[in-house]
């Protein structure tokens, strides 16, 4: 199968290594990965905080570049921007010719573990890691699509890897994206909820499936000086230590 | 902690996050509240079914609303009540001060209403000299607290035992006691002279049935019963959208609420109210006057978007699931609707202007939308409202409009994320310029200049940021990743 990687501008900047780790998953189950260098953004920030027009030029520009690719699936890691592009649609409603796009482009976008699990029902990628770890469910993949036996399947048939359950896993992290920076106090006192629980948990590492959330984690993680690593799904699957 | 507005919505949420008491009090109650309501849930067979059927309801009542209305007045009438219609806050509480002064009226006792928490009716009947009484236990604390509720259906969930306690020795003149049984025994004391004594009951609608003209009222401490009972004269107080079509629809209803809300399968009482009595010797009021407040919602129904809105019957499960509510909890919202509903309703009723803060007051995780009992998408609402707030200050770009910098920005970031030359340029200069910032790999805590840049101080006041990646992944794609075929 054909797939293009949309391997979101946070990750492309920030966090490279989950991009290559979905290259590396996705290559490993058989698919044949394109990287199409004219993508940016989805226009997730701009549509959260109220800027239509903004998000709208950009969400355009995501779909004319996809539409040109002749690939079976759009690939991301990432359920919040995939949930965007699902979101696209509400972008166009007074706009025929457009909608039609945007939802052509929502149908064949997919964010990574709904992919393996969904598409190609793979859930055994043929990982290991050794260590006891949790899941994080990221809102936006959770309860936008509906993401929350498909992740866990995966890292269950992780060799080597202890999976836990953690309290509240279903509850927000206080990312937020603008809601971070604008309220930060509380996005902090959400986020200390989901650390307190993390800390319970008594793990090596947190997992999760969008790489914001795990900023927010992870940065908190870091300021408290804790040894819990933070690990996005993508990298938890690429990972062979065997 | 009282009386604050919408506008400093910032400031109240910064006092709130430094109140351990409140904090402890919110962390038990909604976590307590939400383990109750999903277990509820599980006491019905099909609970997502039950979901669909309310807002199926809820949408087809919204759309003919002015038809249900005239048939739930019609038989209201027909069997004795009378029928008053608000514009606006101000006009019902001025037709409720003139019906209790026409029937020289000195005590009233009220239920639980959230539709004259909305009037603020108990100002507008203190300034008339008229005594209210509230009689719902929570309220009844709220009341001698002289603050206002903080949740939708558990008005003094922001309290703890110790306070209540205080507040009872301090106003009632109790003896000092932490026995939950004591203090309710004393307000039930309290409060049972008040009904016999009342000339007047008001209180709120659950539900209006169109086909009979009943009203519908919910609740577990007999209070509503008494008040809507005892009195010579009930006024009940309900938002236009209050109606349901069929005393059947109940069926789904009385399933919905009480396990949203409280978490039971059904409230202690359920009051069904048509009319007034027709034999003089029967018990219950002899005069039923029905206020049908307006007060914005027609301008709600009339938007295709916001319309959903009206189908909240008001359980108050989205504050409970909401992780902002968690923290903060319902006074700094600053609005007698908090939490997500709040967020979404306030403005609506107050105008943007002043409530701008409130549909940004949310991390869209979307816990709201998943509780909700008729399906209400409440983070497309505040995404709605949020656009509405940006193209509203868009006239004003130049002025001293707080939404200046933050527009600009966008623009910016618009002009960067469609030309990917310049995007990728972006991440090089930041790539140089974080050499300021980036210290064991990681940007820590802001001095000096740095802090100028606002959203990095204030991400940083609490976590560490990864800082941009040497070589972003398309460079990784281009230099080995894209002919590493295997």
């Amino acid at each position: 199968m054909r797939v293009s990687l949309f391997v979101t501008c946070l990750v492309d900047q920030l966090w490279s290594s989950v991009g290559a780790s979905s290259v590396e998953v996705l290559r490993r189950v058989g698919c044949e990965v394109e990287f199409d260098d004219r993508q940016t953004c989805c226009a997730q920030p701009a549509f959260n905080t109220g800027y239509r027009q903004e998000a709208r030029e950009v969400a355009k520009r995501f779909i004319s570049i996809y539409e040109d690719s002749k690939v079976d699936a759009i690939v991301s890691p990432s359920g919040s921007c995939t949930a965007m592009v699902h979101h696209y649609p509400e972008l166009f409603a007074e706009d025929a010719e457009w909608l039609k796009r945007a939802q052509a482009i929502a149908e064949r976008t997919h964010e990574l573990s709904s992919f393996l699990v969904r598409v190609l029902k793979v859930e055994d990628v043929g990982a290991s890691w050794t260590g006891r770890l949790t899941w994080h469910d990221a809102c936006h993949g959770l309860r936008d699509l509906n993401l929350k036996s498909e992740p866990r399947s995966l890292i269950k048939n992780v060799r080597g890897a202890e999976f836990v359950e953690l309290d509240n896993a279903d509850s927000c992290c206080g990312f937020g994206g603008t809601f971070s920076v604008k309220y930060p106090e509380i996005s902090l006192a959400i986020l200390d909820q989901k650390i307190e629980a993390i800390e319970r948990a008594e793990v090596k590492a947190v997992v999760s499936g969008d790489a914001s959330c795990l900023m927010q984690i992870g940065g908190r993680l870091s300021r408290k000086g804790s040894q819990v690593k933070v690990m996005h799904i993508a990298e938890l699957l690429a990972s062979q230590e065997a | 902690m009282n009386h604050v507005t919408s506008e400093t919505f910032d400031e109240n949420a910064k006092a709130a996050l430094a109140d351990s008491q409140l904090r402890g009090a919110l962390r038990n109650a909604t976590s307590l509240f939400g383990q109750r309501r999903l277990a509820a849930t599980k006491t019905v067979t099909d609970w997502e079914g039950l979901r669909t059927q309310a807002r199926t309801i809820k949408d087809d009542v919204l759309l003919h609303l002015d038809q249900y209305l005239e048939k739930f007045v019609a038989h209201a009438e027909s069997r004795g009540a009378q029928f008053h219609w608000a514009r606006d806050a101000a006009e019902a509480n001025s037709i409720i001060c003139n019906l209790a002064k026409q029937r020289g009226a000195r005590t009233i006792v009220k239920s639980k209403s959230m539709t004259t928490e909305e009037t603020h009716l108990n100002v507008a009947l203190e300034a008339a000299n008229i005594q209210v009484v509230e009689t719902d236990l929570g309220e009844y604390i709220i009341q001698l607290a002289e603050e206002t509720p903080s949740h939708i259906i558990v008005p003094a969930i922001h309290k703890t035992k110790r306070q209540i306690a205080e507040l009872f020795t301090e106003e009632l003149g109790m003896a000092p006691t932490d026995d939950v049984d004591k203090l309710t025994r004393t307000a039930r004391e309290q409060l049972r002279n008040r009904f016999a004594a009342a000339d007047i009951g008001i209180s709120g609608v659950n539900f209006g049935i169109a086909e009979t003209g009943t009203i519908v009222i919910l609740e577990n401490e007999g209070n509503i019963r008494l008040t809507t009972s005892l009195p010579r004269v009930h006024i009940a107080v309900m938002g236009i959208e209050k109606i349901l079509p069929r005393f059947a629809d109940l069926d789904i209803f009385l399933k919905l609420l009480p396990r949203s809300g409280t978490g039971q399968r059904l409230t202690t009482y359920q009051s069904f109210i048509t009319g007034t009595k027709t034999d003089k010797n029967a018990e219950g009021p002899e005069e039923l006057h029905v206020v049908m407040l307006d007060n914005g919602r027609s301008r709600m129904l009339a938007h295709p978007v916001t319309r959903q809105s009206l189908a909240c019957i008001r359980c108050g499960a989205c504050l409970n699931a909401c992780p902002v509510y968690q923290q903060i909890g319902g006074h700094a919202y600053g609005s007698v609707y908090p939490g997500p509903i709040g967020a979404v309703i306030t403005p609506q009723l107050m105008g943007l202007e002043k409530t701008q803060q409130l549909p940004y007051a949310s991390s869209l995780c979307g816990a709201c939308r998943e509780v909700c009992p008729v399906k209400i998408d409440i983070p497309r609402l505040l995404l709605h409202l949020r656009s509405e707030i940006t193209e509203k200050s868009a006239p004003n770009v130049t002025s001293a409009n707080p939404r200046t910098g933050e527009r600009l920005a966008f623009k910016v970031w618009q002009a960067t994320m469609t030309r990917p030359w310049l995007y990728e340029l972006s991440g090089k200069l930041g790539r140089l310029f974080q050499g300021l910032v980036v210290k064991n790999g990681r940007i820590g805590v802001l001095k000096g200049p740095a802090r100028l840049a606002t959203p990095l101080t204030a991400w940083t006041s609490g976590r560490d940021l990864r800082p941009i990646e040497q070589q972003s992944f398309r460079e990784l794609w281009s230099k080995e990743l894209a002919h590493k075929k295997d």
